[in-house]
């Protein structure tokens, strides 16, 4: 041993930087394993899904299948999904309408003005009970109180698609609200800017990819209920565009779910085409909702 | 060890001999139970920089944050005594802490720019405030980046992220930002800490450009940078609670900074001042 000039001690024995091999890499190496092994067993569902749906729903996709109205005979090949395209877009639209603005404003009230208080606390706790609610449960309250009263058969599925967006997109929302830091809060408050214009300004802006990401979900959730429709919207084999109108509609779900539980092939095939158009249309969303984003979204 | 205090014209008067701007009287502040801060009598002179310096948790910072309602935002902050802004009463009802502020501009301790351009970092408060004619804003901007001595840094990039900048930048461009809503008070909170020492040295020579124009309010760990830029210093020092574990600040001695730094009436100053304690 050695000592340098300001009496610490130098060791004699030459620097040894080199890894320590042995178990510490083996273990390195198990456990690299071991997340690479999961990840493939998350992706492997998901490839067979996505493989089977698109190599059966491929025989029947085309362009009269995806514009002709529903088959009126089930066991003979034909018809389309038309009607039930458009039911998708129209009811899953008007919820999307109806859930999104109110979910970011509950949230914006959440986090902004009643993080701790009592109300805000009742709120929070009510939407997480709304979570929780089975969309069945959710469709026959709809029905009961609107649908039977006020004969507008697609609003009465919106709304009940509404309900189940509602708290999702108040809970994404509410953590993206939490992850913006306070001193960006606190930069535009020093500069004389109400609190309304803060939030409008500031705060929503820098959490807007995240509230995307939210709403994403909660519509890829809703375009695929086929519950909360049945009661509501009904299933018809033709065009119905209005939702005020007391006619029945369709959609995507119904018609996957109509036609798979039928024993004829047709119908079956019918089945993996609708499901395959549900895909490609949630796809759709993902990707203009991504576009908007990155319009919108504060440069980072 | 005593620091050389630069003679200045307006650190000779003990009492304040120009118009004042902020008097504060009896001043307490808590946060909840807690008692952060006591007992402070003070008054800030106009374009002057008056600096307040001591140990950390001495509340200086919690001083400052009430000169301009920013305390209203920490749930169960409150203050007592008076708090007068040319002869208002900052915690009067009635008072908009959002006017407040519009008035008494403030600078944090870490750089916040915007996740927005330079321009739209700048523009942010005129626009707020009202100002939607393009040339106006362009004139605003450049001014504001003047005043904050980054004009000819950035003036090719004004649209490009704030976030691209250095930090010594993003403070300046805080600052031009603080400027550009033309404020009376300039608040600073520890401006420099995140800063080196060269940055450090930019901003301080642009608060003594500001000096004309605006009241400057800087709080500091850095004794040095007191004495180097401040007319008037403001030691606040923490005391034991007789009960309880939590110490509250007070304000020891106000006084022209050449004083403090090298004649301190009170021996807890020079114990600070010359290094011996905090």
């Amino acid at each position: 041993m050695a000592t340098t000039s300001l009496g610490l001690r130098e060791s004699s024995a030459p620097l040894d930087l080199a890894a320590q091999g042995g178990w510490r890499s083996i273990k390195n190496r198990l456990m690299s394993g071991l997340l690479f092994l999961s990840f493939l067993v998350v992706m492997i569902p998901l490839l067979f899904v996505l493989a089977a749906v698109v190599s059966r729903g491929a025989k029947v996709m085309g362009w009269s299948f995806l514009t002709k109205d529903i088959a009126p005979i089930e066991r003979r090949p034909g018809g389309g999904v038309g009607p039930a395209i458009v039911g998708t877009l129209v009811v899953t639209g008007l919820a999307t309408l109806l859930a999104t603005p109110l979910g970011i404003m509950g949230a914006v009230f959440l986090n902004e003005y009643s993080a701790k208080g009592i109300f805000g606390r009742i709120v929070r706790f009510m939407a997480n009970v709304m979570t929780g609610v089975p969309s069945v449960v959710m469709g026959l309250f709809i029905y009961v109180i609107f649908t039977l009263t006020f004969k507008q058969r697609g609003v009465g599925g919106s709304l009940a698609l509404a309900c189940l967006m509602l708290p999702i997109i108040i809970r994404t929302t509410e953590e993206m609200l939490k992850l913006v830091p306070n001193y960006l809060r606190e930069a535009s408050l020093a500069l004389g800017t109400s609190k309304a214009r803060t939030i409008v300004t500031v705060v929503l802006p820098a959490a807007l990819p995240g509230i995307i990401s939210g709403a994403l979900l909660a519509v890829a959730r809703a375009a695929g209920e086929t519950a909360p429709l049945l009661f509501t919207i009904g299933a018809a084999k033709s065009l119905q565009i209005n939702p005020f109108a007391d006619e029945a509609m369709t959609a995507l779900p119904l018609q996957i779910y109509g036609n798979a539980s039928s024993s004829f092939p047709a119908a079956q095939a019918r089945g993996w085409g609708a499901a395959l158009t549900l895909l490609l249309l949630s796809f759709l969303f993902t990707l203009i909702a991504r576009l908007v984003s990155a319009r919108f979204a504060t440069k980072r | 060890m005593k620091f050389d205090v630069p003679e200045r014209a307006s650190s000779s008067p003990s009492a304040i001999e120009g118009s004042s701007v902020f008097a504060l009287s009896d001043v307490a502040v808590f946060y909840s139970d807690f008692k952060a801060v006591r007992d402070v009598n003070l008054t800030i002179a106009k374009n002057e920089i008056t600096a307040f310096i001591g140990p950390s948790g001495c509340g200086k910072t919690t001083v400052l944050r009430s000169l301009n309602r920013m305390n209203d935002l920490i749930p169960g902050a409150r203050v007592e005594g008076t708090v007068t802004y040319r002869g208002i009463d900052l915690y009067a009802e009635g008072v908009s802490a959002t006017q407040v502020r519009h008035h008494i501009g403030m600078v944090f301790q870490k750089p916040n720019p915007f996740p927005k351009s330079i321009y739209d970092n700048v523009a942010f408060g005129p626009r707020v405030h009202g100002i939607k004619k393009k040339s106006e804003l362009d004139a605003i901007v450049e001014r504001s980046l003047r005043g904050a001595a980054l004009w000819d840094e950035v003036k090719d990039r004004l649209n490009t992220s704030a976030l691209g900048m250095s930090g010594g930048q993003q403070q300046r461009l805080c600052i031009a930002r603080t400027i550009a809503v033309e404020p009376d008070v300039v608040l600073m909170d520890e401006p420099c800490s995140a800063l080196d020492p060269i940055a450090t040295a930019r901003v301080e020579d642009l608060m003594q450009e500001m000096k004309s124009q605006f009241t400057i309010v800087i709080v500091t760990h850095n004794m040095q940078q007191a004495a180097r830029v401040s007319d008037r210093t403001a030691f606040f020092t923490a005391e034991v609670n007789p009960h309880g574990d939590r110490r509250t600040g007070v304000l020891v001695e106000y006084a022209p900074t050449q004083t403090i730094f090298s004649n301190p009436g009170d021996p807890r100053t020079e114990n600070y001042v010359t290094g011996r304690v905090g």
